[in-house]
């Protein structure tokens, strides 16, 4: 876990990116697997045809997932305060996730030193999967 | 959208109860392609953490947890116009591998707005609160639903 203080934190700063390259349809199960979400449109193709797609699609929570690591990568998970999603558009097989974030506000709440930042998950083509936001509380210098 | 969609307001689910495990942690990290030994390495985690913490996303699992559905009031949406709209989670106190999550969701909003590639679309707003065995109210969940007029195109 990386060690980052309040102070040496800068409004206007990136956070380092995280990135998956290529999602498989063996990334979807994994998923399906370990979150619960079974939702077939995910992991069947005869499923996700009927439902008038070319083939299956990650669940949006797998990207949003990945997304999350920029804000634990950054500040650590434990922390996280806040953390929100909203999703724009489908990642599918073969695709990247390419994951960045960055500081929007310092500030000091609840007794805490905290930073707020935005945050955004696009594909290979660029376009926007996932927009999102987070605050996270930061060690002090003192 | 159907008249009987807006009488989910209020509904609340049976409590679920979600016991938080070190192995599931473990899947689900690997699954979101995730190595930080934060997650996988007790040791290390003790000395960082004050123990094995589940990923930010981790509280989605509470669907293995929900056997029958009873614990996520849902509207009748068809499956196959059902987009997960938004998500937000707060964190209120920290979460260990060990504890015991009690969770307990309720539908606070259902509303209908014209779509750019659907037709009308239709909103459900839920929100959980989990809190651990001592009681304490450690996370809030907010999760949007919607079901969108026709299948959906991007």
């Amino acid at each position: 876990m990386t060690r980052r203080y309040w102070e040496d934190v800068k409004e206007g700063q990136a956070l380092p990116e995280v990135r998956v390259e290529k999602l498989t349809r063996t990334d979807f199960v994994k998923y399906a697997g370990a979150s619960g979400d079974f939702n077939p449109i995910h992991h069947d193709q005869t499923f996700a045809e009927a439902s008038g797609n070319p083939t299956v699609f990650a669940m949006g929570m797998l990207n949003a997932s990945v997304l999350s690591r920029v804000v634990t990568g950054f500040a650590g998970r434990p922390n996280v305060r806040t953390y929100k999603v909203r999703f724009a558009t489908r990642a599918w097989p073969g695709d990247d996730v390419i994951c960045s974030g960055t500081v929007t506000r310092k500030f000091e709440q609840d007794g805490e030193k905290r930073v707020e930042g935005e945050l955004r998950a696009v594909n290979q083509k660029g376009d926007t999967l996932i927009t999102g936001s987070f605050v996270a509380a930061l060690p002090s210098r003192g | 959208m159907p008249v009987d969609y807006k009488s989910y307001i209020g509904k609340s689910g049976a409590p679920v109860t979600m016991h938080v495990e070190r192995g599931k942690i473990r899947e689900f990290a690997q699954a979101i392609k995730e190595d930080d030994p934060l997650y996988f390495d007790e040791e290390y985690a003790r000395a960082e953490a004050g123990g094995i913490m589940p990923p930010v996303t981790f509280l989605q699992t509470i669907q293995h947890w929900d056997h029958d559905g009873s614990g996520r009031p849902h509207l009748p949406f068809d499956l196959k116009r059902v987009l997960h709209g938004e998500q937000e989670y707060e964190f209120l106190a920290p979460i260990h591998a060990g504890d015991v999550l009690t969770a307990v969701s309720r539908i606070v909003d259902v509303y209908d707005k014209p779509g750019k590639r659907g037709g009308s679309m239709t909103f459900a707003v839920a929100e959980t609160e989990y809190r651990n065995q001592r009681g304490d109210l450690v996370a809030r969940a907010r999760h949007i639903t919607i079901e969108t007029g026709q299948v959906v195109k991007d």
